[in-house]
């Protein structure tokens, strides 16, 4: 059974429809890539499943619970929306680190913060953030920060925020990790070592959406590949299919225009 | 002649100094609740503090104070003041405490709009509630934001305290001004300066301080 069960979701922003009638689904361990230009929808279509943004239509569900159905009044919607959140980690385009926070501290934030409502937290506390600090340390080291977890965020390049960025979202071992963009903000030179630890989270088959503008990278790495246009999926499948040969004239016209830089 | 006219200066000190300390007590935490009225989703709230910051930065503190200590009086046939020294100094901090809370909502609106969205999204996403994200995230960035443009207001307001002279209030301006009139001195009013001089000093090794310590992040 797949993992993520996304159908017919539609957004509005005033009269501009974002997403139309979107639905796919995505196995457990698969990496999915979401290619477009901008303005097709795929940020916001990424910021749904965070709900960062409340889908007009559709719903949403992982591991066969529904998170979301637009069908159901707002209120209910909003109830234990933390913990739905959970079930997906999100990487900003622009990192979005704390200022004011080591690596480590960004890295570690939230896992005590959810700590402290845990009933045996005043009893056990020490042992709790220790565990927390050894994970932190260890997630940094897994993104090669080894030397740089007391660094504060403006002390570090943007690739390496980003590393942080992305130990950050996995220390709480979210279902399904979001890429947003992960690399656009960078310089050039910079790509390749985010890129690099993407790739290596994809060989560890975590279960990834990963929305990009670095064609081949997608091609490589996915397991399944969609391509947005004004808001709907033109096409979707194996990744090397859909880039080397795609179908619709859309995706075709699309790659073109990308190949010609 | 000296001591005496510094003893006397030194009374009058306490007074600006009550002055100071009071308006900021009361002007800090009603400009945060302005700030956060001001962009508030409810558009009643959010235009009656537009007019109101209007009204209040438009006129001048000085008018401001002899409207709120003569007012009542005039226009309510009853004094609310007393006629004593407290009474004046009472006045004058509601005025001035009014008065500031309008500038600094200002200021922190802009610290709290300066805070970038995606911080927020941050702590969402990562399962973080409104309040975590507030006063984990936030808060810190904000005070960062608003300490040089607060610490210009507040050194005004070191300075404003002698408009408090209009209402007979025996503060700092007053009390060297008085020698003009009962001894024919013109020094004691000058060396006021003197004082004004080292208070604002103080307040800025102060802001230059918390400025430092905020300065390991950017």
């Amino acid at each position: 059974m797949a993992i993520l069960e996304v159908k017919n979701i539609g957004k509005q922003f005033d009269s501009t429809m974002v997403l139309n009638d979107v639905s796919f689904s995505l196995e457990e361990g698969n990496a999915l890539a979401i290619i477009g230009s901008s303005g097709s929808g795929k940020t916001t279509l990424l910021r749904c499943l965070n709900f960062l943004e409340t889908p007009d239509k559709g719903t949403i569900s992982v591991k066969g619970e529904t998170l979301f159905d637009a069908a159901m009044p707002l209120k209910e919607q909003e109830k234990a929306l933390r913990t739905k959140r959970l079930h997906f980690g999100m990487v900003f385009q622009s990192f979005n680190l704390f200022p004011q926070y080591t690596a480590l501290e960004n890295v570690m934030l939230a896992e005590k913060l959810l700590a402290k409502e845990r009933a045996d937290f005043k009893q056990n506390k020490k042992e709790i953030y220790a565990k927390i600090e050894e994970h932190g340390i260890e997630l940094l080291a897994e993104m090669g920060l080894a030397d740089r977890m007391s660094h504060y965020p403006h002390q570090l390049s943007g690739g390496q925020q980003q590393r942080v960025a992305i130990a950050r979202a996995l220390a709480l071992k979210p279902d399904i990790l979001c890429f947003d963009e992960p690399t656009s903000a960078l310089d050039p030179e910079l790509t390749g070592e985010v890129l690099k630890v993407i790739r290596g989270l994809a060989e560890q088959k975590t279960t990834m959406i990963i929305v990009t503008h670095e064609m081949a990278f997608a091609r490589d790495v996915s397991d399944q590949l969609i391509f947005m246009d004004d808001g709907v999926i033109v096409e979707q499948g194996e990744p090397k299919q859909v880039i080397d040969h795609p179908r619709e004239e859309r995706t075709k016209q699309f790659l073109t225009r990308y190949a010609q830089g | 002649m000296f001591w005496s006219v510094t003893q006397s200066l030194l009374g009058g000190l306490l007074t600006t100094f009550q002055i100071f300390l009071f308006t900021l007590l009361f002007s800090l935490p009603l400009g945060l609740v302005l700030a956060f009225g001001s962009i508030s989703r409810f558009s009643p709230l959010r235009y009656l503090i537009q007019v109101l910051v209007w009204i209040i930065r438009g006129t001048p503190l000085m008018l401001q104070l002899i409207i709120i200590f003569y007012g009542p009086g005039l226009w309510l046939g009853h004094n609310i003041w007393s006629g004593n020294e407290a009474g004046r100094i009472t006045a004058t901090v509601v005025a001035f405490s009014i008065n500031y809370a309008c500038y600094f909502s200002v200021i922190f609106r802009g610290g709290i709009e300066g805070v970038p969205a995606g911080q927020r999204e941050a702590g969402q996403v990562l399962g973080m509630t409104k309040s975590q994200i507030f006063f984990q995230v936030t808060l810190l960035q904000m005070v960062k934001r608003v300490v040089p443009p607060m610490s210009n207001e507040i050194i005004t307001l070191v300075k404003d305290t002698s408009l408090a002279r209009m209402i007979a209030a025996y503060e700092l301006t007053f009390a060297g001004y008085s020698f003009m009139k009962s001894n024919g001195l013109t020094w004691p009013l000058f060396y006021t300066g003197v004082f004004y001089l080292i208070f604002v000093g103080i307040l800025t090794l102060l802001f230059n301080y918390i400025e430092r310590k905020l300065d390991y992040f950017k």
